[in-house]
């Protein structure tokens, strides 16, 4: 797998890094031909970010060995790697808003004539190098950034997620660019969700699964089922289906009206033409990669952003939420990855679990001490919430907070939850306690939406799942179906042909039509964006 | 860069793309403009002598707010300007008193590196400790302050005669005041090559956003103490100017730290960092003071004037950033 060392531009082996007791990296290795586009890949967790901060200089690993030119490598800021040979371009830009152009390369001593020349080459040949960069579209800005390290001519470009959220158009001319880089003595690593690109300009691809390299495969017509694959590991095969669940949760009434529907629901780029529906008593599961466009559809189902097209209905009358109370009243609450977007941290769990009910229908009056006291016993006996620390919410174990997040909303009944991440980062116990009573919830009648990072609590808790893929939905799979292997490539947008052939009509025509309308999408590259306020 | 040969109409965009950016400062100037006139309208006999009064007057406190400005276009905030001030200030007293040119000339060269010492202090704490800044220049002000009194702790001292003589007085035409002819020389030969050179432009950069500051290879802790010690250095210049103004020490901090927030707001620096000069913070200074003149010709209680000082600032920055919004939106 490994070549002979001297043939290689960089040569990292066994490269480990543990923060306390967590192991973000185990035994990572990754070696770069001089000349080639090398793919680096991994699911999430996989220890694919810590290994570009190793790289680009953010990180120091605590043991392994990292060669550019066989020289060894080792960074501790961006200017290090630089100098070392590595520059890398991210997925938001590293410009400086408040500086022209042509100061920002005065700031890394970049001659703006190579400059100019790649800006040509990328497509922007006008780009007046004196414009503010806040007053700039994002999409330039991300071809500027690509520019400017094409312009320092290093050994290893990294591209990391540089092409997640650029147009269409400027995908091509980038990919284009990388690939007439193929060949020269300088490599390009490439990060990226799609396969489709890594298809396009790799040469070959290294997989990472749970801090280690798994595999290195040589990209070609077939190789995209082979990189899943090493993904996923022994998962691949699809483990048993628990199908006693899912019978139990088949019935659903046709006549029945949805708790939320959206039509053709849009925000800015980052989300287009969404519409689903969500019936009492199910639990819909949303599966995406990074970044493609969930924090969005969650932002607007809970009333922090407004979307800037289509409907939101609950039970079945059109609705505009311009603040967070608004999807509360209707129905509506969030339980945050983040738990610290949600609690008062300062604060018991007692006043945690009655904030939102007090305030809801408190207005001025004294609070009723008794009914308060009542219904968050109900709350913290219905979700076991270990109370022994109950003076503070910051004191308890992430899994408590978490459960005292979900339970604010509990005492107050639920009609709607919307679940983002609920179970990142706490416990496998209190993992399943939460399936449970999401479960538990959707049976007394509520209506659940779970977004989630772990593929597998698709099967453990949702009725069926909706895939989204560059803001748009590009498959809707049934529980039975939702296997982690099947839900990791629909959500890198891939034809499901082998595994799922009833869906493989509807889902290609999709895909085709994400492709024709990314097309279109693409021509007016978003003004708002490169102005905030 | 490619040599084109510019035509009227990029002349005119390059102007345009001048005045945008410079919106804020020019408008400041307007606003100096009619203050002048209002003067001139309520006292017919506002002449060179106020005038000179008025430059000898702002100058401490354009020199403080030339070093908030500094440190708060680079991302902080130091609240320790004015004991800072307060510090140079006893010193060159205590060291000048009844000494020669000569001995006066190597103290205000000494406490000018004091200030850059206790400017690297105030920024090395911020980014070793890492407690916020505002924490840590508002517990050093204390510290400052303190030894400030420790070394005079009543007015007093003296201040080198030629210090005094380069402030006072007209240069030329009696319009022209030396203090201002002082302060302009000054700020213009320190901050115009500092903007231009890199350090400048790590300084906006760090302000603007430290991540991709970092990603530019901006070398984030060593620039912020960078920032801090130009902020000691020109409240050294700041305190030098309350010997020289005042013709002793003065061993208590005043509102200066304060006033230096309020000019440079009013002046058009981003508290968040990033924008802004030192231009529009002088002329704020000099708007402010107008201000309070012109309260006091009107005849207006004094304590009142305070007040319509602080109402000023608001609307002034309100209106501005309703101004910046429309922008935003057309």
């Amino acid at each position: 797998m490994i070549d002979a060392a001297p043939d290689l531009l960089l040569n990292a082996t066994d490269v480990a890094k543990h923060y306390g007791a967590v192991v973000a990296l185990r035994s990572a290795s990754l070696a770069v031909r001089p000349g080639e586009v090398h793919a680096l890949m991994g699911a999430n967790g996989a220890g694919k970010s810590t290994l570009v901060k190793i790289l680009t200089g953010g990180v120091r690993p605590d043991h392994g060995t990292i060669d550019v030119r066989g020289k060894p490598f080792a960074a501790h800021s961006p200017t290090e790697a630089r100098r070392g040979g590595i520059v890398s371009v991210y997925q938001e830009p590293s410009l400086i808003p408040d500086l022209d152009v042509r100061s920002n390369l005065r700031l890394t001593r970049t001659p703006p004539d190579a400059v100019r020349h790649w800006l040509a080459e990328l497509g922007l040949p006008d780009l007046d190098l004196a414009s503010l960069v806040r007053e700039l579209p994002l999409a330039s800005l991300r071809i500027i950034d690509l520019a400017r390290a094409l312009a320092i001519e290093p050994d290893i470009l990294m591209l990391d997620e540089m092409t997640a959220a650029l147009p269409a158009n400027l995908t091509e001319r980038v990919l284009e660019v990388i690939g007439r880089l193929r060949g020269s003595d300088r490599s390009v690593i490439f990060i990226s969700h799609r396969l489709i690109e890594i298809g396009a300009v790799c040469d070959r691809a290294t997989v990472l699964r749970e801090g280690s390299t798994v595999g290195v495969v040589d990209v070609t017509a077939g190789s995209d089922d082979r990189i899943v694959a090493l993904m996923l590991g022994d998962i691949a095969r699809g483990g048993p289906v628990e199908a006693a669940q899912a019978s139990v949760r088949a019935g659903r009434a046709a006549d029945a009206i949805p708790r939320l529907t959206t039509r053709n629901l849009t925000v800015g780029t980052k989300l287009s033409d969404v519409s689903f529906d969500l019936y009492p008593g199910e639990v819909l599961g949303v599966v995406a990669l990074e970044g493609q466009g969930q924090d969005e559809l969650f932002d607007v189902l809970s009333g922090s952003e407004r979307p800037s097209g289509g409907e939101l209905l609950v039970d079945g009358s059109a609705r505009s939420f311009r603040h967070p109370a608004d999807a509360i009243r209707a129905g509506l609450v969030y339980v945050p990855a983040d738990r610290a977007e949600a609690l008062l941290m300062q604060r018991s769990v007692r006043e945690n679990i009655a904030l939102p009910f007090t305030t809801r229908f408190g207005a001025w009056g004294p609070i009723d001490v008794r009914g308060e006291r009542r219904k968050v016993d109900g709350a913290i006996a219905t979700l076991q919430i270990d109370t022994r620390a109950a003076g503070e919410v910051r004191r308890l174990s992430g899994g408590n907070q978490q459960k005292v997040t979900i339970a604010r909303w509990v005492a107050g009944g639920v009609r709607t939850m919307l679940c983002f991440d609920p179970t990142r980062g706490i416990d496998i116990g209190t993992k399943q306690q939460i399936y449970q009573l999401l479960r538990d919830l959707a049976g007394a009648g509520a209506a659940v939406v779970l977004y989630t990072s772990e593929l597998k609590e698709i099967q453990l808790a949702c009725d069926r799942a909706i895939v989204i893929f560059g803001g748009r939905i590009v498959a809707e799979i049934a529980v039975a179906d939702a296997d982690e292997a099947t839900l990791l490539r629909a959500a890198y947008d891939l034809r499901p042909e082998e595994l799922m052939p009833e869906e493989v009509a509807s889902a290609g025509v999709a895909a085709e039509a994400a492709e024709a309308a990314d097309a279109a999408a693409s021509e007016p590259a978003d003004p708002d964006l490169g102005a905030p306020a | 860069m490619a040599s084109v040969t510019r035509t009227r109409t990029e002349m005119a965009d390059v102007a345009g793309a001048w005045v945008r950016r410079n919106v804020w400062t020019l408008g400041l100037i307007g606003l100096l403009v009619v203050f002048l006139a209002v003067t001139k309208l309520l006292q017919p006999n506002y002449g060179p002598a106020a005038i000179q009064g008025l430059a000898i007057a702002i100058l401490p406190i354009a020199f403080a707010a030339v070093a908030q400005a500094i440190v708060v276009i680079s991302g902080g905030i130091d609240l320790s300007v004015g004991s800072m001030m307060a510090l140079a200030s006893v010193t060159s007293a205590v060291l000048m008193k009844g000494q020669g040119d000569l001995f006066g000339v190597a103290v205000v060269a000494g406490v000018l590196v004091l200030g850059f010492v206790v400017g690297a202090i105030n920024g090395g704490l911020v980014v070793i400790t890492k407690v916020p800044d505002i924490v840590v220049t508002l517990a050093m002000s204390f510290v400052w302050a303190g030894t400030a009194l420790l070394i005079l702790n009543t007015p007093g001292g003296g201040a080198a005669p030629w210090l005094m003589a380069i402030i006072s007085g007209p240069l030329g035409s009696p319009w022209l005041p030396k203090a201002l002819v002082v302060l302009a020389v000054i700020v213009g030969v320190l901050w115009i090559p500092l903007r231009r050179s890199t350090l400048g432009l790590t300084l906006y950069a760090l302000g603007s956003s430290p991540l991709a500051a970092f990603r530019s290879g901006v070398a984030v802790g060593r620039t912020k103490i960078i920032a801090y010690m130009l902020t000691g250095f020109f409240s050294a210049l700041a305190g030098l100017a309350l010997t020289a103004t005042g013709g002793v020490g003065a061993p208590v901090p005043g509102s200066y730290t304060l006033q230096s927030v309020a000019a440079i707001v009013l002046g058009g620096v981003s508290l968040a960092g990033g924008r802004g000069g030192v231009l529009g913070p002088i002329i704020a200074v000099i708007v402010l003071a107008l201000v309070r003149t012109d309260l006091f010709f009107a005849g207006v209680d004094p304590n009142w004037s305070t007040a319509i000082q602080g109402g000023i600032l608001i609307g002034v920055v309100m209106f501005g950033s309703l101004v910046a919004m429309r922008k935003v939106r057309a």
